[in-house]
């Protein structure tokens, strides 16, 4: 345990060392193409050109950013989206030759003195979804990108070999290296690079490279994750975030790219050259202020990082156990932040990009690992986050240490924790009742709280196994689900009704049954169920704050595009609300965290020269949320069918589920439905269960048509080209491809509300076609 | 490695100071050549009910693990100490200096505070300032937050 006030070069972390010929590895390269370019100025948060790399044909070259792109995309993720609609088609799947990697920035990603200000953006077709994912990620490559001269890095092709794509910064060359000697997993491929490319033989110049990895088993599954280093000059490792979600690691190592380096030379606290750099420090003292005096009272961010929430979660029945059967467990207490605040390495600052205050990236040190190719080697472990805590709680996984060697190993096997974690707790319910069992699983006893088997199961996916299980199982929960009903292992339903996936994506880790906001929150979403659109489980179930449908829509508005503007832009939005001004509860809508809004409206201001209002960084984000979910539409997606979302999100699937929450249930079932207490008593928990279903799912189907009216769509989804024409788009091929698919819905029946009105209610319309009256 | 025991730091002889500013001009000449004190200066007189108060940093260093990147470090001779080449602007040590007295200025990003210098001392019409000499260890604190505490 490190105490403060050591001097850095003494810190000592205890991990092993490890001792490599880089010479060797380095003369091993061959140069397969490379690109000299002039080295420009950032002016006003934009590095104004992006860079095209080939993999497959080795041409490299540079894009302008117009105008007319900031003004419609903004950055980041928006720029992504921009690039992959001028290179991809309907008919690109993940492993398609021109299925594009995008890493971009965002005018306000670099900037130091906001705390969360180093987000990269990354999107690609996934292999899980087989639509656009994007992914919001730390550390420095997206800061180091466009300080290198570029606001958006594209990676198109494969490669007919492992290659390293280099971004030197500091001469101004891009290159695609063979790199045929370096490690895979990113522990070590990370360390090798950082050192390799690091210009001096010093820690200070190793923090100015940074590497994106994935590991083995990126290349046997569709949970690759994406690794991005920042060099932890106190650590003297280089330490990861991870772009996590749909198999960007996978598409990655397709590619057959080992990593990506990026090095550059000095920068400084302006090297965005704001056009308001006095301003931009203002607002960023005053919130450094607000996290150093109210975070402990708040989150406790800076001491656990998000693992906080672990014990909420437990109280509010909302922590996923046992594949979400349950929300609570007796166990949890085990898993609760302080016993993680035991473990973790005090460091501070544990920021993933400078001036990150929040420093909610915890470390463990010096940990001996327990199974696998690296047993008895010690690491440092970047995490745990939440999202990998309730992964593991989901798999009934109850010992911290475990859950070490789960972060540990998916991480530098490159996988995405909570994809692997919810999908294994969903074997892991297949396997408790018979569906799979140890022949079914290639030898595993996948049982719930079997962490060994678990690992066992990762080990085996990077080896590379090639039997049914291990193939079937590294392909995510969708993949298994068809897998059980083709081998007709077990009751369909069931398999549909559990396995928590919705669009080929695995849930991240929130229990939403009583939430039905969530449950929208994690259904009517562009990429697939995850918790960076919407997180409104306390506004809805705790405080009821929203109990209308379309006051629940409203929310599935206004929070989803809030949250979007973040990656449009290089950010992370726990700064958001994961600290609040000490008056926040007394403001208008202290949900909304009035006073940070306006911080952003501020920043991006001073970034931009720009004069914008908080409505018009809704605007920013409507345009790219828009597009995306048109372009999951014209990829054949996007619609009614795609937003479902699996019962065990919505409601009890099992009679152990009714049962464990009998009072919560039977109390609905005579206040929400109006059952007499005496029907509800001779009722069968069967029968029960059928009435919670039919029910639950119309509400789902009503807050669906609350949801699409609002975002201007149609009742099956699709975006209107009156919406996007309102938004500012031309495209003609765009608007035409909306109307063709409209028109097709309308011959097919689908432009109907989804839900069944009763006579006292009203669906969000009478009117047919009601957005051709739209201007 | 050999630490640092003492440091000089800021006396204060509230009684003596007549408000002259003279310690500021000083200082911002020594930060930012020019005299034109007030922000520009790390050292900082206030009155406040009929007295002065001087503001400057006592040299805990507690901003010494806030610095992503070292450029904050204790000196040979115990003065905390920052390197503006490496400094990167982030301001986290501004944010979280308990007394404030690590300053940001208009002028640059990078900020700047009291490096023990003596200029103010020495421009004193009333000899109001003084550098003592004081024991490191007993001003240090551990700065990483303990949970619960």
């Amino acid at each position: 345990m490190v105490e403060g006030q050591i001097a850095i070069e003494e810190y000592r972390t205890g991990i092993t060392k490890h001792h490599w010929d880089l010479k060797k590895i380095q003369s091993a390269h061959k140069v397969l193409a490379s690109y000299l370019y002039k080295k420009g100025e950032v002016n006003r948060g934009y590095a104004n050109r992006t860079l095209y790399v080939n993999l497959s044909t080795g041409i490299i070259q540079e894009k302008p950013v117009t105008d007319d792109m900031k003004k419609k995309f903004t950055g980041g993720r928006g720029f992504g989206l921009k690039l992959l609609w001028d290179s991809i088609k309907p008919t690109t799947r993940w492993n398609s030759e021109e299925n594009e990697l995008l890493i971009t920035t965002g005018p306000l990603c670099g900037t130091t003195q906001y705390a969360g200000s180093g987000k990269s953006l990354c999107l690609s077709i996934s292999p899980s979804t087989n639509i656009i994912c994007d992914c919001n990620v730390g550390g420095f490559f997206g800061p180091y990108l466009k300080f290198a001269g570029f606001d958006a890095l594209e990676l198109q092709g494969k490669a007919r070999e492992d290659v390293v794509v280099v971004i030197d910064g500091e001469k101004g060359i891009v290159s695609i290296e063979a790199a045929p000697l370096e490690e895979i997993n990113t522990h070590l491929l990370s360390e090798q690079l950082t050192q390799m490319y690091a210009t001096e033989n010093t820690d200070k110049s190793r923090q100015k490279v940074s590497i994106v990895s994935s590991g083995l088993a990126a290349q046997h599954s569709y949970w690759g994750c994406l690794n991005f280093s920042f060099y932890d000059i106190r650590r003297k490792v280089p330490r990861i975030k991870q772009a996590g979600r749909g198999g960007l690691g996978t598409v990655l190592r397709d590619k057959k790219i080992k990593a990506l380096v990026v090095k550059v030379g000095r920068f400084d606290g302006v090297s965005n050259h704001p056009a308001d750099p006095i301003t931009l420090a203002k607002v960023g003292i005053k919130l450094h202020r607000e996290i150093r005096n109210l975070d402990r009272y708040q989150c406790n961010m800076r001491a656990v990082g998000t693992g906080h929430l672990v014990e909420i979660m437990d109280a509010y029945d909302l922590l996923p156990t046992e594949n979400y059967r349950f929300g609570s467990f007796p166990k949890a207490s085990k898993i609760y932040s302080p016993k993680f605040y035991e473990l973790f390495t005090k460091i501070i600052p544990d920021g993933c990009w400078h001036g990150c205050t929040m420093a909610c990236a915890k470390t463990v040190d010096g940990y001996t690992v327990m199974t696998g190719p690296y047993k008895g080697e010690k690491v440092t472990v970047d995490g745990p986050e939440y999202e990998t805590i309730g992964a593991c709680s989901n798999m009934s996984i109850w010992d911290p240490l475990w859950i070490l060697e789960f972060n540990f190993y998916c991480d530098t096997y490159g996988i995405d924790t909570i994809s692997a974690g919810t999908a294994i707790a969903f074997y892991m319910e297949m396997y408790e009742y018979g569906i799979l069992n140890k022949e079914r699983c290639s030898g595993l006893e996948l049982c719930f709280g079997n962490a060994d088997a678990a690992l066992e199961l990762l080990h085996r996916i990077a080896q590379g196994d090639t039997s049914e299980f291990i193939q079937v199982a590294a392909r995510g929960a969708r993949r298994v689900k068809d897998w059980i009903i083709q081998k007709n292992w077990g009751e369909k339903q069931l398999v549909e009704d559990t396995g928590m996936e919705s669009k080929g994506l695995e849930f991240s880790e929130y229990v939403t049954k009583e939430s039905l906001a969530m449950q929208g929150g994690y259904g009517l979403t562009l990429k697939g169920p995850q918790h960076d659109e919407a997180w409104l489980i306390f506004m809805d179930m705790v405080n009821n704050a929203i109990p209308t449908f379309q006051m629940k829509a409203e929310a599935l508005h206004y929070y989803p595009m809030w949250r979007t503007w973040f990656g449009l832009n290089g950010l992370c939005k726990l700064p958001w609300n994961d600290i609040e001004p000490a008056n926040n509860a007394e403001t208008a809508e202290p949900s909304k965290v009035p006073e940070h809004v306006q911080n952003y409206v501020e920043y991006q201001n001073a970034m931009t020269g720009w004069n914008v209002t908080k409505e018009d960084l809704i605007l920013q984000s409507e345009r790219c949320y828009n597009w995306q979910r048109a372009m999951n539409v014209w990829m054949g997606r996007g619609q009614r069918k795609d937003d479902w979302i699996p019962f065990r999100a919505m409601g009890p699937v099992t009679e152990m589920e009714y049962l464990s929450r009998k009072e919560r249930y039977d109390t609905q079932l005579l206040e929400k439905l109006r059952k007499s207490p005496k029907d509800v008593e001779k009722m069968t928990v069967r029968e029960k269960l059928t009435i919670l279903y039919e029910f639950r799912r119309g509400q789902y189907n009503k807050l669906a048509d609350a949801v699409y009216y609002r975002r201007g769509w149609t009742p099956n989804g699709i975006p209107t080209p009156q919406k996007m024409r309102q938004l500012g788009f031309t495209d003609k091929k765009m608007l035409k491809m909306l109307q063709d698919k409209i028109d097709a819905d309308e011959k097919n029946g689908l432009n109907l509300w989804g839900g069944t009105y009763a006579k006292e209610e009203q669906p969000p319309s009478n009117q047919k076609r009601y957005w051709e009256t739209w201007k | 490695m050999d630490h640092p025991k003492t440091v000089k730091i800021l006396k204060f002889h509230a009684e003596k100071c007549k408000g002259c500013l003279e310690c500021e001009k000083a200082c911002s000449q020594v930060h930012f050549k020019t005299k034109d004190g007030g922000e520009k200066s790390a050292i900082r007189i206030k009155k406040a009910d009929k007295k002065y108060t001087m503001h400057v940093c006592d040299q805990r260093g507690l901003c010494l693990d806030m610095c992503p990147v070292g450029a904050l470090t204790r000196k040979k001779n115990g003065v905390v100490w920052l390197e503006k080449e490496l400094c990167i602007g982030c301001q986290a040590c501004v944010g979280f200096c308990p007394i404030s007295a690590m300053r940001k200025s208009d002028a640059r990003i990078e900020p700047f505070k009291c490096i023990s210098c003596g200029s103010c001392v020495r421009v004193c019409p009333e000899k109001a300032l003084e550098l003592i000499e004081i024991q490191i260890a007993d001003i240090t604190q551990v700065v990483h937050y303990r949970l619960g505490a």
